[in-house]
């Protein structure tokens, strides 16, 4: 960095970054105190009832094995899937430094193709969710529910005619499950709709017109983003 | 760099130097995989010793877990989305704000916390209890925290 740079004394960005990459940062900015709203209102009522549901109990199946007990394993598949797709996309925007178009294809299809992962394996998961059925004992009798925004079966065990079957549980797990977790899954489709374009642009040879790939670097930053909140997603709804 | 000679100059004025190689970001991708691992490590601890630990052997580790998640954030960010290597004015503008959510997040959990106990006393209405509680031919096998 030159010394004694005069930042803030005007004919230069005081940020020594393009408009559109400023404001990029501030649209993150913004969207990173959305998801923290939702996150921390989540917490606040989960903190707020006496019988929250255990994720281990909840997010234990994986696909292909059948009723098998494997706390934690699909989540971290997704996991790795999220932060994989996040090297691949750094390593885009390297090559898009460099200027080597091919370089950009080939990362920015790999990071589509994990993004498309990420999304089958939630749309397994919410399948699996909603589909799924439990015993469940309500005023007495014995009903059959899957998770939704309406009825959570993850409440307290009991013992009914010499079956353990399960109670309700507080009724906003549900639409905090599926609301935080849609928003962000969402994200994740407009992040794979976004890097599409960006590979037909560069396979258009756009960014080569232009002389750099700052567009790259743009929709990576969106990218990255949307790991960092899977991050904290899976640190409120799995893990603790 | 010629590759940025295009970019506006008033705007850009110099440009981070971007080191040849990719060793960087595979090292990172190693560190972010670790952290992932401890934390998985962690939850099953949690998992396997459920029910048996004192209350504040659970919340310490849950603490260490969200301290590796914000370990694992700061080098996405630093790292991946290069806020590392942008000017000082940017980084500020950018991780100034989010101090807020230190308050957010104090302020909201302890709200949360005391309610619960609200509910749990006399004084509140104990509306959660009573509704869950099963139908009176069923025991209460014990409630699963």
């Amino acid at each position: 960095m030159p010394a004694g740079t005069k930042w803030w004394s005007g004919g230069r960005s005081p940020f020594n970054a393009s408009y559109g990459k400023v404001m990029m940062w501030y649209f993150l900015m913004s969207d990173a105190f959305t998801f923290g709203a939702f996150l921390i209102s989540y917490g606040t009522i989960r903190f707020s009832v006496n019988n929250w549901a255990d994720p281990n109990h909840v997010f234990n199946a994986f696909p292909f094995a059948g009723h098998a007990n494997l706390p934690l394993a699909f989540v971290s598949l997704m996991t790795f899937i999220l932060i994989f797709s996040s090297v691949t996309m750094v390593l885009a925007v390297h090559e898009g430094h460099k200027m080597n178009r091919k370089g950009v294809e080939k990362y920015m299809i790999l990071t589509i193709l994990g993004g498309i992962a990420f999304l089958s394996c939630q749309a397994w998961e919410w399948t699996h969710l909603i589909t799924g059925d439990h015993a469940v004992l309500v005023n007495g009798q014995i009903e059959h529910w899957g998770t939704s925004m309406a009825k959570n079966p993850w409440g307290p065990e009991a013992v009914f005619n010499g079956q353990t079957v399960s109670t309700p549980g507080p009724i906003a797990f549900g639409g905090y499950f599926f609301g935080i977790t849609g928003f962000h899954g969402f994200h994740v489709l407009s992040g794979v709709v976004i890097n599409i374009i960006m590979y037909i642009k560069t396979k258009l040879g756009h960014f080569d017109e232009r002389g750099h790939y700052e567009m790259i670097e743009k929709a990576g930053l969106y990218w990255h983003f949307v790991d960092l909140v899977w991050v904290f997603v899976f640190l409120c709804f799995y893990l603790v | 760099m010629s590759a940025h000679s295009s970019s506006s100059s008033s705007e850009i004025t110099f440009h981070p130097e971007h080191s040849g190689g990719t060793k960087r970001i595979w090292k990172i991708f190693w560190v972010l995989s670790a952290l992932t691992i401890i934390e998985l490590a962690l939850g099953y601890f949690l998992y396997a010793t459920h029910g048996s630990l004192a209350y504040t052997v659970v919340i310490s580790t849950k603490v260490v877990i969200g301290i590796l998640t914000l370990l694992k954030a700061y080098y996405i960010v630093s790292v991946f989305m290069h806020l590392g290597d942008e000017v000082r004015n940017l980084i500020m503008t950018i991780v100034v704000p989010l101090v807020l959510f230190v308050w957010f997040i104090i302020a909201f959990l302890a709200d949360g916390n005391s309610w619960k106990n609200l509910r749990n006393t006399n004084a509140g209405s104990k509306p959660y209890i009573e509704k869950a509680a099963p139908a009176p031919a069923a025991i209460e096998k014990g409630d699963k925290k």
